[in-house]
């Protein structure tokens, strides 16, 4: 699926450049422990997290991310945007809290149930 | 003159609510001579409140306590503030302060007694003392800076509370001075694991008297003061670091 067909049906807000909106989803990953995505999460996935911090954007550019997904309405700093600007990271924005955005995502990630 | 001085930077006492009450002034003092610590970096949770009663607890025995305070950042990172003297530690506790929402539950998380040296129940700290503050990383090493105090990341082995663990990594701009392992890491295995760009040192991260100086840094300096643990860390003018 692409990240912008995500983005329209799950009303996400678009922090950065459209450049990546083109990009295919291969699934989603949710977990706030940098390191732990850093080990575990996939190419292709869109990252669901409320870490606001820099090091956002390089570890989805590391991991090959189709996005990151920030919950909560949590504004990221300025910095992060910049670098993830600079890196070519999509970085959406959900009032939804982690539980509820990754809930919506999987349906309509995996709509056969 | 230089010679060495065995550091144990990262102590907690009865006012960290995850620690044990037999942390008290006297007995940490007292364990700390029998480990043969010369310098205690004394940091609770989110406060500075215990350290006048160790500084006078410490003073028989001769350890140089340097006041100080393990902060948690928003992003739920460790960093250790130490400082030459109370004052500065007093002010950026103030700043922690009013950027620490949430009230302790006693029963959830523990006591956090202010105690003074002769251990003596002052009160009970309201604070949420064990959740985060709402400063970023940067604005707290960057507070620590302003007061001229040693910026430390706290155990970057673990996973929990570690800026490795919930960062990934050390950010390229962050001017902390050094990055703590535990004593369940070796140096070497650090070394290999982290690759660092900055010093490592050890510390116990005290919770209970008998882990008191498990973890250690020796620091060949003049005197026991910031600005020579400093050097050492850079290794300036003949001070260096050993483990």
């Amino acid at each position: 699926m692409k990240l912008n067909a995500i983005k329209e049906q799950l009303g996400l807000r678009l922090l950065t450049a459209d450049t990546g909106l083109e990009d295919d989803v291969s699934g989603a990953y949710a977990s706030d422990l940098l390191s732990d995505v850093i080990a575990n999460s996939k190419e292709g996935h869109l990252w669901i997290t409320l870490q606001i911090h820099q090091n956002i954007a390089a570890v989805a550019k590391l991991k090959d991310h189709a996005g990151i997904i920030i919950v909560n309405n949590r504004e990221p700093e300025e910095e992060t945007l910049r670098k993830a600007n600079d890196e070519g990271v999509t970085v959406l924005q959900t009032s939804d809290s982690a539980f509820v955005i990754s809930g919506k995502l999987y349906r309509l990630l995996h709509p056969e149930g | 003159m230089l010679r060495n001085y065995r550091a144990d930077l990262h102590i907690h006492t009865c006012l960290s609510p995850c620690t044990d009450l037999d942390m008290s002034p006297q007995a940490i003092a007292r364990q700390a001579k029998h480990r043969e610590i010369d310098i205690l970096g004394i940091c609770d949770h989110n406060s500075a409140e215990n350290v006048p009663a160790l500084m006078q607890a410490a003073d028989q025995y001769s350890i140089r306590v340097l006041p100080g305070m393990e902060v948690t950042s928003q992003e739920e990172v460790h960093i250790l503030a130490l400082f030459d003297n109370l004052e500065p530690a007093l002010a950026l506790q103030e700043i922690v302060y009013s950027h620490l929402p949430g009230e302790n539950d006693e029963e959830a998380f523990g006591m956090q007694v202010v105690v003074n040296a002769g251990g003596e129940v002052l009160h009970f700290n309201p604070k949420l003392l064990i959740g985060a503050s709402t400063l970023s990383i940067e604005e707290v090493v960057t507070h620590i800076k302003a007061l001229d105090g040693l910026a430390i990341a706290s155990h970057i082995d673990r996973e929990g509370f570690s800026l490795i663990g919930q960062l990934g990594f050390v950010p390229d701009h962050l001017e902390i001075d050094a990055l703590e392992i535990s004593p369940r890491t070796t140096l070497e295995d650090a070394e290999e694991r982290f690759q660092p760009r900055l010093p490592l040192t050890c510390a116990s991260d005290a919770h209970y008297l008998d882990d008191i100086g498990t973890g250690y840094t020796t620091f060949y300096i003049e005197d026991r003061t910031t600005r020579e643990i400093r050097k050492a860390l850079r290794g300036e003018d003949g001070r260096r670091i050993s483990h």
